[in-house]
């Protein structure tokens, strides 16, 4: 079992740990509700050091990236980041990532801690073009600080205007007393903010600092429990529930990062597939009536037939009834449309709806 | 951890309080502080006769679900139906407004069978 940096941080902070892909991560600090709330209406900070970092350099490290992901990194520019995924050659995805521009032929792909070593020897078997990488997961943290309040709250330890900094867009700027850190407007939770990377040696006086600075903001720390609540209510994709190895981008709604302005690995199948419609399609549901969805609950018709199964659900905080994500045969995905979900002994009624579940 | 001496205890983490052939039933409070944030309580079994360690309901936290045992034999007369509003009263008042089902008991020798304060205590290492 690894720890990151913070771990005897969560610790003393009393988080209840649990062993999360090969970490010693904290599940939840409060509790769930308090936490989740937290980043809805405040700002919340999550150590999520466990998540894979590669760099990829060289004149050849944009061909190998173009190669192994479905988005387009050639519309990258400095300072700029795009959601991808790593399509595998029999129509599943190996895993979702980030990848940012660092600059001129300096990428950083940003993995699912799950999935590093996989994820690390397919895009070196598909390094034929001879870039260069670098795993650099062991020595980098990664903090995502969330909520509407993270810009004001954050401001005063960096020089930088955080206002400024767009979605999706990042800066490399000094961050509560260090140089060279990674500013990063992305994240896991549909309420704003930040990710932050920086070496392990520096996150523990990063950690403290963003923790005083957000005093007065109401900051908590948040589990992965909460990022699982937050994330879901989004209808953002997990690895491993939502997409795996036998998903594909398409009939997983990923659509929008499968960019066919190039070739890249299972392309024309996924060319084909996305022309012709899928079989199958992921959809985001909420229950008519009180129950929780699980993850692997069957999804039925109205005649008791198994149509599909639940990849992700939950109670939503925010909305206070059981939300999920599963998948169905295409002629039940469209919205309002009328599933059943088995809970237990129960078919419980439930809407197909569109996503985002939670709207800020 | 709060573990009131005048209940009796299931090794499944259960209070049951005795009045007369009546059980008012709950979960602990190392149950609910193991669990996290509750967020369902569902109860299916209300005017049921069920025997000892049958499933009478579910409790739901964010990332579990629990089977609930029915610690002795009897009829489900009572579902605290406030917490179908409420479940996070479990969380706050388990030995209180989180109480979960009232049974009334076909066999009150039954009770014997039930754990005292001090065999929980010693159960859960408090």
């Amino acid at each position: 079992m690894k720890n990151t940096a913070l771990t005897s941080t969560h610790e003393a902070l009393g988080a209840k740990m649990v062993p999360f892909s090969g970490y010693n991560m904290p599940v939840q600090y409060e509790g769930v509700n308090i936490e989740h709330e937290t980043v809805r209406n405040a700002v919340g900070v999550f150590d999520i050091s466990h998540m894979g970092e590669f760099l990829i350099e060289g004149k050849h490290a944009l061909e190998l990236i173009q190669k192994v992901s479905s988005n387009d990194a050639f519309k990258l520019t400095i300072g700029k980041a795009q959601y991808s995924c790593l399509p595998n050659d029999d129509g599943g995805i190996i895993d979702d990532l980030i990848i940012y521009k660092i600059k001129e032929e300096t990428y950083l792909l940003v993995v699912n801690a799950s999935n590093i070593d996989k994820d690390w020897n397919w895009i070196q078997s598909k390094n034929s073009m001879g870039a260069t990488m670098r795993n650099i997961s062991e020595d980098y943290s990664l903090l995502a600080i969330q909520g509407p309040k993270a810009i004001e709250a954050m401001q005063s330890i960096t020089s930088h205007d955080l206002s400024a900094i767009k979605f999706y867009n990042f800066v490399v700027d000094d961050f509560a007393g260090i140089d060279h850190v990674i500013i990063s407007a992305t994240g896991y939770t549909g309420s704003g903010g930040f990710e932050i990377y920086c070496k392990n040696s520096e996150v523990k006086q990063i950690w403290d600092k963003v923790f005083e600075a957000g005093a007065n903001f109401g900051i908590k720390p948040i589990g992965l429990a909460a990022r699982d609540t937050l994330r879901l209510e989004m209808g953002y994709c997990l690895y491993g529930n939502d997409i795996n190895d036998s998903t594909s981008p398409i009939e997983a709604g990923l659509g929008w990062i499968t960019k066919f302005t190039k070739e890249f690995t299972n392309s024309e199948a996924l060319k084909t597939e996305k022309e012709r419609g899928t079989d199958r399609k992921l959809i985001a549901f909420e229950l008519d009536e009180r129950g929780i969805p699980r993850h692997n609950y069957d999804i039925i018709d109205s005649n008791g037939n198994k149509i599909g199964i639940v990849t992700s659900g939950t109670m939503s905080p925010s909305l206070g009834k059981g939300i999920g994500l599963g998948y169905v045969p295409t002629v039940f995905s469209t919205i309002d449309s009328k599933i059943n979900i088995q809970i237990r002994k129960k078919a419980v009624s439930a809407t197909v709806v569109k996503l985002p579940f939670y709207k800020s | 951890m709060n573990i009131p001496s005048e209940l009796k205890y299931t090794k499944d983490h259960e209070w049951i309080a005795i009045n007369g052939d009546v059980a008012t039933i709950g979960i602990t409070d190392f149950a609910q502080s193991e669990l996290g944030d509750i967020v369902y309580v569902e109860v299916e079994t209300l005017d049921e006769t069920l025997d000892a360690d049958e499933i009478f309901g579910t409790v739901e936290a964010v990332k579990t679900v629990s089977d609930l045992f029915l610690p002795l034999s009897g009829e489900i007369i009572e579902f605290n139906e406030a917490l179908e509003d409420e479940p996070e009263s479990v969380n706050t008042d388990p030995y209180g407004t989180g109480w979960m089902i009232k049974v009334k008991i076909s066999d009150v020798s039954q009770v014997e069978r039930l754990m005292s304060s001090e065999d929980y205590k010693a159960l859960i290492g408090a």
